[in-house]
């Protein structure tokens, strides 16, 4: 039996999800044993969206789980794999799912394969593909024991189609203990509001320090994300600029994202940057250096100043429809 | 206050990394102390300059030549040093279970780790560590302010930032923007080579920790991620290659 736990937000399923269904179906020979879990304090939305994917559903709801903290979902999460027996337990890699799924694994006793790539059976147990060294290196890893943790990587497979007949909804209770609530969420900001998010985004433009200001950068890389439908990204320098937040930085110490689309305008392309993009489809790159590293990952590349290139690049995309 | 660093040895992050046979290999790479470790380190020492009363104790676990990484911290003005030594690459759950031995017995209030593995590409020894002592944990820690028994930190959620309270003792994972790490001064790495860098192997510690001294999970191969990309630069003025790019996205690439 495998256990995938749905991310969720604003009452709907992350893009993931849709994912780590396609993974659960590939692993389980769609033999009717997939089982989702839904933990929210108001599961219910997201429930029956999943139900029209996999055959059981579970949902745990409680307070607990607003906002979801590392620790409730480590012990919802731990507790259904527990009363079911789950041989993999199922994780989207997002910010947060990478945050409890070592705790889950550890309390569990169970093997962690992080952040994987690909994942496959192998005999009783699973190998799986992650990438490591600032994302330059590619590992086989694998793992086998009663249950195995993993965290998948946004990307990893295509999302899935509804299948034919709706599934199951069933609720778990779940035997929260107040130290699973010891860290107090004094508050939550979003940083993305209204702008789709980076992870989900099949689109990313991203700004590097070439733009030179916070207005130009606004003017030009988000006037072409919004454009476009895409979500917002930024180097380090940018982010270290204060012209945008943490939140849209990627890289090593940002975040992963491997959308369809990215276009990298005015950034030099550094190892640390590279290892959040460079699973990209397909990589613009728009610098006025032709020798700038960031044209060997790229796809297309045009050498030119930003400042008459995106606005170029704005009057093409508002003309495709 | 008693606060245990934990860190790393890696490849800095200009170095080549080589794969063949299926194998890594890091001869003549330049080996440093992870970066993200550094934040930990410089963190805890702030909490000193600022007036309190702290022992610093540098923790990490990895080959000997890890030791090299470990003197930076000790010149950056740590106190003292655990080395557990290990010719065994371990992941972060097998790292985090030998881990956690020392940590009870160091009984700090709080722990640093580096809130992503320059190595691994691997964010899981925080948490895991956390779990395996039955602490709380934050991550990804851009904030860090103390009131009586808890801290208060600022750290990146998926769609922004959260601010959170913990109890002590806690786990808690540091990135950039935490603060600016110092280098170390030339009379403090003079002064490092007296301070205390206690070795032991990793099957004694493990063996006090009750944990395997060996990986949760098997590692098959390494090899050099390379994908093919299409390398072609779109000639022609600003508008001439930007219309060119939008036609080649829709029609070639079909992305758009
Ligand atoms: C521990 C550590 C972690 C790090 N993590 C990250 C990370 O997560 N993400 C990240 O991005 N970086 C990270 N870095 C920093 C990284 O090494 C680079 O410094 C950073 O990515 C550079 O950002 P940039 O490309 O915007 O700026 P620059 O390197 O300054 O590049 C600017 C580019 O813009 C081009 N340009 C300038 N003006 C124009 C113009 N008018 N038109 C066209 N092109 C123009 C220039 O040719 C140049 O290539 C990290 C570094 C360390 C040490
Ligand atoms: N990137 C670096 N790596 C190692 N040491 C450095 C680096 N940058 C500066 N230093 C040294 O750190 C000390 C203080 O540097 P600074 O405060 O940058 O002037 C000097 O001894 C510098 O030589």
């Amino acid at each position: 039996m495998i256990l995938i736990v749905i991310d969720h937000a604003d009452g709907a399923p992350r893009k993931s999800a849709y994912e780590l269904v396609s993974l659960g179906r590939a692993l389980t020979g769609d033999d009717g044993s997939l089982t989702a879990l839904v933990a929210g304090d108001a599961p219910g939305a997201v429930a029956q969206e999943i139900a029209r994917f996999v055959p059981r559903v579970l949902t745990v709801s409680a307070p607990e789980l607003a906002p979801p903290r590392a620790e409730t979902m480590t012990r919802a999460v731990a507790h259904a794999a527990t009363t079911l027996g789950a041989e993999a337990v199922l994780v989207g890699a997002s910010r947060f799912g990478l945050s409890y799924s070592p705790r889950v694994a550890m309390r569990l006793g169970a093997p962690l394969l992080e952040d994987v790539t690909a994942l496959e059976r192998d005999g009783d147990g699973y190998v799986a593909k992650r990438l490591s060294y600032l994302a330059r290196v590619t590992e086989t890893v694998a793992a086998s024991a009663p249950t195995v943790v993993v965290s998948v990587k946004p990307g990893a497979a295509a999302a899935a189609d509804p299948a034919a007949s709706a599934g199951e909804v069933t609720e778990l209770e779940v035997p929260f203990e107040p130290d699973d609530v010891r860290v107090g969420v004094a508050s939550r900001r979003a940083a993305t509001k209204g702008r789709v998010a980076l992870e989900d985004a099949d689109v990313v433009v991203a700004g590097g320090r070439g733009f030179g200001s916070a207005e130009t950068f606004d003017d030009l890389v988000v006037g072409l994300a919004d454009a476009l439908g895409a979500g917002v990204g930024s180097t380090r320098a940018v982010v270290d600029a204060g012209w945008r937040p943490y939140g849209e930085q990627i890289g090593q110490t940002g975040k992963t994202v491997a959308p369809r689309l990215y276009l990298a305008l005015a950034v030099s392309g550094a190892v640390q940057h590279l290892s959040g993009m460079n699973r990209s489809k397909v990589i613009v790159a728009v610098n006025k250096d032709a020798d700038a590293p960031i044209f060997r990952v790229a796809d297309y590349g045009i050498v030119g100043d930003v400042l008459e290139v995106v606005p170029a690049l704005q009057e093409a995309v508002a003309g495709l429809d | 206050m008693k606060i245990v660093t934990i860190l790393k040895q890696v490849p800095d992050a200009e170095a080549r990394v080589r794969a063949s046979g299926g194998t890594l290999d890091l001869s003549g790479a330049t080996l440093v102390i992870d970066g993200m470790d550094e934040y930990g380190v410089e963190e805890a020492l702030r909490i000193r300059e600022r007036g309190m009363e702290t022992e610093i104790v540098a923790l990490a676990c990895g080959p000997e030549r890890a030791a090299e990484a470990i003197r930076t911290a000790l010149a950056m003005g740590v106190d003292r040093a655990v080395h557990v030594v290990s010719d065994v690459t371990l992941d972060a759950v097998a790292m985090a279970r030998v881990l956690a031995g020392v940590v009870q017995d160091e009984a700090p209030e709080l722990v640093f780790v580096g809130g992503k593995q320059a190595d691994w590409d691997s964010s899981a020894l925080g948490p895991a560590l956390a779990e395996a002592l039955g602490w709380p944990h934050a991550d990804w820690t851009t904030e860090l302010t103390f009131e009586d028994g808890t801290i208060t930190v600022t750290h990146d959620i998926d769609d922004g930032t959260e601010t959170l309270t913990l109890p002590l003792p806690a786990v808690v994972t540091t990135q950039q923007g935490l603060n600016e790490p110092r280098y170390p001064t030339l009379p403090n790495i003079m002064k490092a080579k007296r301070k205390t860098l206690e070795a032991r192997p990793l099957a004694d510690v493990a063996a006090a920790a009750g944990a395997p001294a060996d990986r949760a999970t098997e590692l098959r191969a390494s090899e050099i991620e390379a994908r093919s990309r299409r390398n072609v630069v779109l000639d022609g003025d600003a508008k001439t290659a930007a219309t060119e790019l939008v036609r080649r996205l829709r029609d070639e690439a079909k992305v758009l």
